[in-house]
């Protein structure tokens, strides 16, 4: 918990605090700060602000009466504070905007507990749950066929099935055929990734499922060695590695969508609108034909090496449309 | 943090929740220890009392006793303060589990967790296994417009609209916040074009403003900013042919949508004549000039100048 935690904020805690523990009867210290996300010395410090509350009038007196001898809380009086205040209106919004992002996931076997607690939810919310309406994640599994394929890579997991994949690889303008014991169905900013054990490559992998050609479930089971580890999505999906190349990219105005669109390590403006980033990858054919792409909205600064492969590459295919305009269809080079 | 001020808000909430009867300020400052005996001082506190409790969606009433009462007096009724109690089968403990891990890490974290503890359900609910979800909000501008539209404030900002060198201020009455595609945009109403508009949170340029008061932005009936997102980013039909010239073994992206791909006989033998449809000339130039000296656009001949000009862009 950071250490800047303002009254109203620690004054929410309380009021959570009392309900969590009278609806376990008795909890550990431990355990409750753990799911408060506080030291034991603050909820400490929070056990005894709730038990010296003390009203003046019309008689003195404590509403609430609470122990936590031998290191397990009780609280034997909680006056009205015995139930959590209703969901405030950010609370009611994360759940069901996730909620709704969920439902929409074709994968997601069990459609009717998705909306029978929607139901709950918002029947429980009331009106806190009107402004989650105005928030709405659309995921990208509509329309361009990868609806069916979370689907079967859902089941495979399920059943633990090993897949072939025919995977197309942009950045290479490669189709690769693959062996992958599936692990997870990541949802990733509304993207849908498999995340499985790559035989081919002996590791951990994410395939996209937009860039998944074909998909086959074979026979054999499932099975991962113990090494494979799913990453974990809280780091970000794509880590650097000590072998990444550093790509420097200078952008136009025109260009300036890379920076959005691309994890970037540093991005720095320059005079009138341009950009200069700093890309690492472990692989720079995409930046090569990103390059080409850009056309004069973007240059690669360095490595010295991409700068020219970057313009071979240009030269070679402006060489292919010199010589179509010259109406000669036999010289593709 | 003020531990003295946490104590004093807790009283006033245990007070208030355990009267059935209005109470006046006055008794109030009998009842909570905490509060200064100088009337004014009082009066400053209390009112900034009421204001921090209210924000926590504490529904905090006011009313009169009797109708010929002079002051105003508070109560906090149990029935409108309790969350109704919720029964959760396992199967939408579960799913709860699921949707609270959807914000790790983003904008609504901690509103997520807090709901969690709240429902009783975080520790029973072994989430679906095999399937994680995940949304970031690693826009800054996500925090406050998501204030801004849960709260109906209009807010000023800078925004440099795609391909523009220059940012331009903009005011806008927020109506809601859409993440389409991985990306999240903004719709409204933008009060200096008098107009409708989206933008997208990754093109706003430093801080978001509160520019009016909670409650003065009204959001229209039937505006669905799901579809004015949809719209404003819509992709039209492929209605233009393509024909190129591709390298046999490459051009795998072109080849996956193409309508026809065949031998092509007229030239030197390890090409292909790929007919494919595509939207508009500037996005299909991108992506052919993707595939390099692997493709040449025959036809039409707009398309095959404008990858001939980023072609040349590269080479500059």
């Amino acid at each position: 918990m950071s250490a800047v935690v303002t009254s109203t904020e620690r004054l929410q805690r309380l009021l959570a605090l009392v309900p969590y523990v009278v609806s376990r009867k008795a909890v550990g210290l431990a355990e409750t700060a753990a799911a408060f996300g506080v030291s034991e010395r603050e909820l400490v410090d929070d056990l005894n602000l709730l038990w010296c509350v003390e009203l003046r009038a019309p008689d003195p007196y404590c509403p609430i009466d609470l122990s936590y001898e031998g290191g397990e809380i009780v609280v034997s009086q909680a006056e009205s504070m015995g139930r959590p205040l209703r969901l405030a209106v950010d609370e009611a919004s994360a759940l069901l905007v996730a909620l709704r992002m969920l439902a929409d996931l074709p994968a997601l076997e069990d459609r009717s507990a998705m909306s029978r607690l929607i139901a709950k939810l918002e029947a429980a919310a009331g009106e806190a749950a009107s402004a989650s309406a105005q928030v709405a994640v659309q995921v990208d599994v509509h329309g361009d066929g990868t609806e069916g394929l979370a689907a079967e890579v859902q089941a495979a997991i399920a059943d633990g099935r090993r897949l072939h994949l025919r995977y197309y690889v942009p950045g290479r303008d490669e189709a690769t055929e693959r062996d992958v014991d599936p692990m997870r169905l990541l949802v990733v900013d509304g993207r849908p990734y498999l995340e499985g054990w790559c035989l081919r490559a002996e590791g951990m992998r994410l395939f996209r499922l937009d860039r998944v050609l074909e998909l086959a479930v074979l026979d054999q089971a499932a099975s991962p060695p113990p090494e494979a580890e799913p990453v974990d999505v809280d780091q970000g999906l794509f880590r650097p590695s000590p072998d990444d190349v550093h790509v420097e990219l200078e952008l136009s105005a025109g260009g300036r969508w890379v920076a959005e669109d691309y994890p970037c390590e540093s991005v720095s403006d320059l005079p009138d609108g341009r950009l200069r980033v700093m890309l690492r990858t472990p692989d720079t054919g995409w930046v090569r034909r990103l390059a080409l792409r850009l056309g004069e909205d973007g240059r690669v600064i360095s490595p010295p090496g991409l700068v020219a492969e970057i313009r071979d590459a240009a030269a070679a295919a402006l060489a292919n449309y010199v010589a179509l305009a010259a109406g000669s269809p036999r010289s593709p080079a | 943090m003020s531990r003295r001020k946490t104590e004093r808000l807790l009283g006033l909430v245990v007070c208030l929740l355990s009267t059935r009867r209005y109470l006046t300020a006055d008794q109030i400052r009998q009842a909570v220890p905490g509060y200064p005996e100088q009337d004014d001082l009082f009066k400053r506190m209390f009112e900034r009392d009421k204001e921090d409790i209210r924000d926590l969606g504490i529904p905090l009433e006011t009313g009169l006793n009797h109708p010929f009462d002079d002051d105003p007096g508070y109560r906090i009724r149990q029935q409108a303060y309790e969350l109704p109690e919720l029964r959760l089968e396992a199967d939408e403990a579960a799913v709860l589990g699921l949707a609270a891990r959807v914000w790790q890490r983003a904008a609504l974290e901690g509103a997520a967790a807090g709901a969690l503890l709240k429902l009783r359900a975080a520790e029973e609910s072994p989430a679906p296994q095999g399937i994680e979800p995940r949304l970031g909000t690693p826009e800054p501008a996500f925090g406050p417009l998501w204030e801004a539209v849960r709260d109906r404030r209009p807010v000023t900002f800078s925004y440099r609209a795609a391909g523009r060198s220059e940012p331009q201020q903009r005011e806008l009455e927020p109506w809601g916040v859409v993440n389409r595609h991985g990306r999240w945009y903004v719709a409204g109403r933008d009060r200096g074009r008098d107009a409708t508009r989206v933008f997208r949170l990754s093109r706003i340029a430093g801080p978001v403003k509160f520019c009016g008061p909670a409650g003065s932005v009204a959001v229209p009936d039937g505006a669905d900013v799901r579809e004015l997102v949809r719209d404003w980013d819509s992709v039209p039909a492929r209605e233009h042919t393509a024909v190129l010239r591709v390298r046999s073994g490459a051009g795998v992206g072109l080849r996956r949508h193409a309508v026809s791909v065949r031998a092509d006989d007229s030239g030197p033998p390890g090409w292909d004549l790929v007919t494919t449809r595509f939207r508009d000339t500037g996005s299909f130039a991108d992506y052919a000039a993707w595939f390099g000296p692997d493709a040449v656009v025959i036809d039409p001949p707009d398309l095959r100048d404008a990858v001939i000009a980023r072609l040349k862009g590269a080479l500059a």
